[in-house]
């Protein structure tokens, strides 16, 4: 697309879906603009939704929506689906229930496959975060793909996380509760038509017991279903952005997570750029040979290997 | 895999038979390809605004209510009005009359693919037309 980077400074709605689908591509020209243009990012909200798949999460998200636009506020939707890992490609269906959603000008949403991707988003999320950012939304949510133990990137890449159970989980809430209960900054309990609501309630208060935090996560009770609740649940979540402003825990969210994004990109950049496997090919197989043969072990294997490795490549670096 | 295909499946109109846009969906994902699945009963603007933000390489439409002339080619228009058509392959499958097949093709839908076709002869349409 011709003029990219001024069709997004113009909140184009085209240019901002190109850009994230560039950036799903890992384009390099995407990175660049987005680097050029991060100055101007910074501005939304952004909300996560996760929890198990058919807890409700995208009906939820359609309401919240619903709660947000009737506050005049502008909302991106980023809905990511899992990407089967036999073919490649996905059926993303979170846009089935925000139907409604697809003609309001205040509204975009993006369904995204996690391109193999572990952690409950894919990679190129954060950045289409930024793109939701640069087009003008006020508040973005994030539905991640809810496979239950694996959903920590949403901690990293959101201000405030509702994680959503249904009533009788039963044993899988002792399973969850292991890292999972963590990330929660405000418990929905949806689908509360059915029976059991109040003992859910019940066990995730009590667990909930054990977190020292100065924020207590609230727990609601909603019927995503029939747009009950769904007030107290968008309360909950604006009081919870607004506590983090007040006690400066917002940007000291955000260093962390760019602490950990600037950690994750050198990671990247290392092994995409320095550290192929076709270029250190005839010594790998030499280590690895001596290594199977116990002449030597993989320890000192991969240190021999790494130093050799950065110091040819710090030579070409400079020169870059 | 570091590009795949994306494709919006919808269902134009007030058309309840899902079933072939599912065996449709299921059998571009299994190709590699990024489906978006909207769901029942989508209005044109729904189905131009979703593949806007979606940036889809190809529009696949199923329709079997009998409405195609009347709603396929207005969706057609609304993707030309907003400057994607030339961009977006646009295809349409279900219970269409071969007669038919001609006038939409015309309109803009550049292939119709009725009940029998096996999907792999779909699958090839796609990857030999993208338009970008
Ligand atoms: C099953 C069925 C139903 C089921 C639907 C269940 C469901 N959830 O889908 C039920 C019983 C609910 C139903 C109801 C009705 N039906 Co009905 N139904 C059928 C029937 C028998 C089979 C359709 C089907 O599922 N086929 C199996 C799937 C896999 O095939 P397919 O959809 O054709 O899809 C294939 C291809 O067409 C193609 N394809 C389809 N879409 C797309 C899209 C793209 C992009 C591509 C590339 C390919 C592609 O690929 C698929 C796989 O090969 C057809 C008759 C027929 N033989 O087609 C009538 C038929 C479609 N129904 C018909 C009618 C009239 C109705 C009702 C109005 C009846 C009534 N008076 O109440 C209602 C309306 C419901 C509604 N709300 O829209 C008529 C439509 C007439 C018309 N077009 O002029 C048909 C043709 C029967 C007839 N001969 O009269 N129906
Ligand atoms: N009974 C009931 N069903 C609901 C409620 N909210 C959502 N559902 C249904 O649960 C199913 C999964 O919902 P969805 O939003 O797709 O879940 P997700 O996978 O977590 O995004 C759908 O059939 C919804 O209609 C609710 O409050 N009560
Ligand atoms: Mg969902």
């Amino acid at each position: 697309m011709k003029d990219l980077k001024g069709k997004l400074i113009k909140k184009s709605m085209k240019a901002t879906a190109r850009m994230i689908t560039m950036l799903e591509n890992q384009d390099p020209s995407a990175i660049e603009i987005l680097a050029d243009l991060y100055s101007l990012t910074g501005n939304a909200k952004v909300i996560g939704i996760t929890g198990p798949p058919g807890a409700g999460k995208s009906t939820l998200t359609d309401k919240l929506v619903k709660g947000l636009r009737k506050k005049d506020k502008k909302v991106g939707i980023i809905a990511v689906d899992p990407t089967s890992p036999f073919s490649g490609g996905s059926i993303l269906g979170d846009r089935i229930r925000m139907s409604d959603l697809a003609t309001d000008p205040g509204v975009f949403i993006r369904s995204m496959g996690t391109r193999g991707h572990l952690g409950g988003l894919s990679k190129a999320t954060q950045g289409a975060v930024k793109a939701l950012d640069l087009y003008g939304m006020d508040y973005i949510i994030i539905e991640t793909v809810g496979v239950g133990q694996s959903e920590v990137d949403i901690v990293k890449t959101a201000d405030t996380v509702v994680m959503v159970m249904v009533p009788g989980l039963g044993d899988d809430i002792q399973a969850i509760k292991a890292g999972i209960m963590e990330i929660g900054d405000i418990f929905a309990i949806n689908k509360a038509d059915r029976d059991g609501a109040a003992k859910t309630h019940r066990e995730i208060a009590n667990m909930l017991d054990f977190v020292e935090k100065d924020w207590k996560p609230p727990i609601e009770q909603v019927v995503a279903l029939q747009n009950q609740g769904i007030d107290n649940l968008l309360n909950h979540i604006l009081d919870h952005l607004n506590y983090l402003d007040t006690t400066n825990q917002l940007i000291d969210r955000r260093i962390n997570s760019s602490r950990i994004e600037i950690m994750e990109l050198m990671k990247e950049r290392l092994m995409e750029d320095f550290i192929k496997e076709e270029d250190i090919q005839e010594d790998l197989e030499v280590c690895a040979r001596e290594v199977a043969q116990r002449e030597n072990n993989p320890y000192r294997a991969s240190e021999e290997l790494l130093k050799k490795v950065i110091t040819k490549e710090a030579k070409n670096y400079e020169n870059h | 895999m570091d590009k795949p295909i994306r494709v919006l499946v919808a269902k134009p109109g007030l058309d309840g038979h899902d079933r072939g846009a599912k065996v449709i969906a299921r059998a571009l994902r299994d190709a590699g390809m990024e489906v978006v699945y909207t769901g029942l009963r989508q209005t044109p603007e729904q189905i131009v605004q979703t593949a806007i933000q979606e940036d889809v390489d190809v529009v696949a439409l199923s329709i079997l209510s009998g409405a195609h002339n009347h709603l396929l080619p207005k969706i057609v228009n609304r993707l030309k009005e907003e400057g994607v058509y030339d961009e977006v392959l646009v295809l349409a499958g279900g219970v269409i009359p071969d007669d038919d097949i001609p006038g939409l093709k015309e309109a803009g839908i550049e292939a119709v693919f009725t009940p029998g076709t096996p999907t792999g002869v779909t699958i090839n349409f796609i990857k030999e037309n993208l338009k970008k």
